[in-house]
């Protein structure tokens, strides 16, 4: 194990750790936000630029600073380290620096989004953004296009964070979703508007951390903070059939697989529970389910408002009780 | 004229042939190291050259050989950037056009040199007639039994081969080169792993400029130390310089590094000076990626010390007042020039080709493109001038690849030295528009 110190909180991890997990392990504020990273997906990461931390002092042999900001989701830690998130002004200057670079084309059209309310870009917007913008010119802009008869694509909303790359390549056998150009006017495509027509597709939705894409069958239908999710489970021969619906009165709207605080599919019984596009896009009768109970949502986010549970039972008894 | 290493028999007729080439003493070096060489002795010769990777950066080809990772039974790569994009830079090109065999023969004793039984050359896409030349060039050396198994009788296998790329300037980044060659996107990878560790179908792989795996056939012929005894200080050797822009004689020169700046531009045997009699009014030294100097900081540093061609001496004065000697793509401007104009030409370059992976590359070159642009048309502001400079601070730094450095240098250097200009052409508009851009009138956009 190798000790290492985020914000002046000390952690012990497994040498090979990467900082962003070892700040993971603290938990809470000195989480730098990831956007493009996701644990589940190999290769992923390195892209966004969101997690970007100082390293005040390399390692306990070579205490000297890194000269730049480095990315936590990709940089291993070294026995020693002292890295600064919350508590470097250079850090807080970058990623202001980050947000306004992924917003200049941004459509900010979150009121008509089906994301608003869960969406990482917002949450990093409201944290680390302005309020106005500097951006004169005109903002680069897509037609929105199906994917697929369930997935809809706003390329004006994408991030690149090549999450959905990641995730077509490695949880569907039939490779035909990529990017496609080169810099600001690069887009993420299935081949020629091919279809990704695979039992798992679905996933890109949950992958993604904005609202690029979003599901067919629930767009429109409500915002997410009007929902009240709940643990359910299903027979189902192709995934493990572990997701969260995501009820409107006494209907669903609409299926996701289980996301952790930072958007990650968890894992059921040791592998990433992915569901399959069945249990999300045609299950949305609730004899169908097997309704566990609430879901908890811990987020600093629009979403985790205005429910019943969340990770603090000091503040759970007082919404449940009112006192 | 000065020593040629390089392009000692460029005006040979018929050297583009085997024939042509091994009479004027061609392939001697593989004779040389194959025979009478063990690999550690040319890898100590490069070493002891001092030879500095000709792609840009100028690290030193014998540290890079020597971190090379050798684990047992698994394969080692030399690959070969020739991928020459940078803007200003047509070096590699014309070695390759002129002396196809050069490139081969080098990259078989640099091959040896690592152990590589594999060696790739990975030619710029839109370099197509040039990879008819390098091409017919490896069958000659098929033919005479210099490539292939066990080449000369020593045991030595090498197969070589060349692939072309698809026409993107980021695949000259070596790692993004990589990717490229293993049949996927050309998108910059995240370092570490290095290549010397994991890089080509995650095997310990060197990527080497054209001009420096040229360099290690006289390295060989005559010994690292002779190379070492040209240039200055951590300077050594001879360097093909890609001169363009407004001089007398443009084209491609081989000098020994340590000219003085003012004699390469000036005197006949070099560039002859500016064109048309005008007076020179910036210069950038290394190609498109580096910082412009003004006149007054061309020929002399700001301590008032003769520039030279090195890579010390043209960085000297750091970012504030110095350059980079890059890839030798030397462009000369003349008083006619418009700075503006050249930014934002460079800019609109560098919006084109970054790969898209990072946020601040990404969307920071292409907002500079847009603000240089309406700059450049008269329709901009003051405080254009100082968003650019915010923006490039954002990118430097904060990027996977170098490219995003790259695309910044430019803009902050020009607007470091010519910042009257930018605001010339925002209290001048309609003036702005009216002059003469030269070499820099192409309207074509490029997206
Ligand atoms: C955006 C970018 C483009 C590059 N293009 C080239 C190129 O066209 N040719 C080249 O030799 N090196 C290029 N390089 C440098 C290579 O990454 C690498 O450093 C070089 O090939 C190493 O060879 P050397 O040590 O012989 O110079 C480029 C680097 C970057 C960041
Ligand atoms: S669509 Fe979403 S997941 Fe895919 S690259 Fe864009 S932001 Fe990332
Ligand atoms: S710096 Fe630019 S070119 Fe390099 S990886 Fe990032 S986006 Fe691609
Ligand atoms: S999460 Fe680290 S760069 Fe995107």
């Amino acid at each position: 194990m190798v000790k290492v110190i985020v914000d002046d909180i000390e952690v012990e991890v497994e040498p090979g750790t990467t900082i962003l997990n070892a700040a993971r392990k603290i938990g809470g504020e000195v989480v730098p936000p990831a956007m493009c990273y996701y644990s589940k997906l190999e290769g992923s990461g390195g892209k966004c630029r969101t997690c970007l931390v100082e390293v005040a002092a390399g390692s306990a042999a070579d205490p000297r600073p890194m000269p730049k900001l480095v990315a936590s989701c990709s940089t291993p830690v070294q026995d020693g380290m002292v890295i600064k998130n919350k508590t470097s002004e250079r850090v807080r200057e970058g990623r202001a620096a980050v947000t306004e670079f992924l917003l200049i084309n941004h459509p900010l059209d979150c009121p008509i989004c089906d994301q608003a309310g869960e969406c990482h870009l917002q949450d990093l917007g409201f944290e680390h953004g302005k309020a106005g913008t500097r951006y004169e010119e005109k903002r680069r802009t897509y037609d929105p296009i199906d994917i697929g008869d369930k997935i809809k694509l706003h390329m004006n909303r994408c991030i690149l964070c090549y999450r959905c790359v990641y995730t077509a390549n490695q949880i569907t056998d039939n490779r035909v979703h990529g990017v496609m150009h080169r810099g600001d006017h690069a887009e993420i495509s299935t081949y020629i508007e091919k279809a990704i027509d695979n039992d798992f597709s679905g996933n890109v939705i949950d992958v993604c951390p904005v609202g690029a894409l979003t599901d067919k069958t629930f767009r429109f239908k409500s915002r997410v903070w009007f929902l009240k999710p709940m643990n359910a489970s299903c027979e189902c021969t192709k995934c493990a059939g572990k997701a969260v619906v995501w009820m409107f009165g006494d209907e669903i709207a609409r299926v996701t697989g289980r996301k952790d605080q930072y958007g990650e599919i968890e894992d059921v019984d040791g592998k990433t529970g992915w569901i399959c596009n069945e249990c999300r896009f045609d299950k949305k009768d609730k004899s169908k389910w097997n309704i566990e109970g609430p879901r908890v949502i811990n987020r600093h986010s629009v979403i985790s408002q205005g429910h019943y549970l969340t990770n603090d039972p000091k503040r759970d008894a007082k919404k449940l009780t009112g006192k | 004229m000065g020593r040629k290493l390089l392009l000692e028999h460029v005006n040979v007729p018929g050297i583009e042939t085997y024939e042509v080439y091994r009479k004027n003493g061609g392939y001697r070096s593989v004779e040389k190291a194959l025979k009478t060489m063990s690999p550690q002795n040319v890898v100590e010769e490069v070493q002891a050259s001092g030879l500095r990777g000709r792609g840009g950066a100028g690290f030193p080809t014998g540290m890079k050989w020597s971190f090379l990772a050798k684990p047992e039974g698994v394969p080692r790569y030399l690959l070969c950037n020739a991928d020459e994009s940078e803007p200003g830079t047509f070096k590699d090109r014309y070695l390759m056009e002129k002396l196809p065999h050069l490139l081969v023969e080098g990259m078989i004793v640099s091959s040896y040199a690592l152990g590589a039984n594999q060696s790739y050359i990975y030619i710029r896409g839109e370099y197509m007639f040039v990879l008819e030349i390098v091409e017919k060039a490896i069958a000659e050396a098929y033919a005479n039994g210099w490539l292939g198994k066990n080449i000369m009788g020593s045991g030595y296998d090498l197969d070589l081969a060349i692939c072309p790329g698809g026409g993107a300037y980021i695949c000259g980044e070596e790692t993004a080169l990589i990717e490229s060659l293993e049949g996927k996107r050309g998108n910059p990878r995240i370092k570490p792993p290095f290549p010397a560790v994991k890089g080509l179908w995650g095997c310990p792989t060197v990527v080497n400029n054209v001009e420096s795996i040229a360099a290690v056939v006289p390295i060989v012929n005559d010994g690292g130390a002779e190379y070492a005894k040209i240039g200055i200080g951590k300077s050594t050797g001879t360097k093909l310089i890609s001169a363009s822009g407004n001089l007398v004689k443009p084209g491609v020169y081989e000098i020994d590094l340590g000219l003085s700046v003012e004699e390469f531009i000036y005197s006949d045997e070099w560039c002859g000076g500016i064109a048309n009699g005008k007076k020179i009014k910036a210069c950038v030294p290394g190609g498109s990626s580096v910082p412009i100097l003004p006149a007054n900081l061309i020929c002399k540093t700001a301590e008032g010390t003769d520039r030279l061609m090195t890579y010390e001496s043209l960085a000297e004065g750091g970012f504030a007042s110095g350059s980079m000697l890059g890839s030798g793509g030397f462009i000369v401007f003349d008083e006619d020039q418009c700075i503006v104009r050249n930014t934002w030409n460079f800019a609109r370059f560098y919006a084109h080709e970054s790969c898209g992976q990072c946020s601040p590359c990404r969307e920071g070159t292409g907002w500079m493109e847009k603000v240089l642009r309406r700059l450049e048309y008269g329709q901009g502001n003051l405080r254009d001038i100082d968003l650019l400079e915010e923006i490039n601070k954002k990118i430097e730094g904060n990027t996977i690849c170098p490219l995003g450095d790259a695309a910044a240098w430019p803009v902050a250097a020009a607007i470091r030295h010519f910042r009257e200009e930018f605001e010339w052409h925002v209290t001048n508009p309609d003036e702005a528009q009216k002059r003469n851009f030269g070499i820099a009138s192409n309207h074509m956009p490029l997206v």
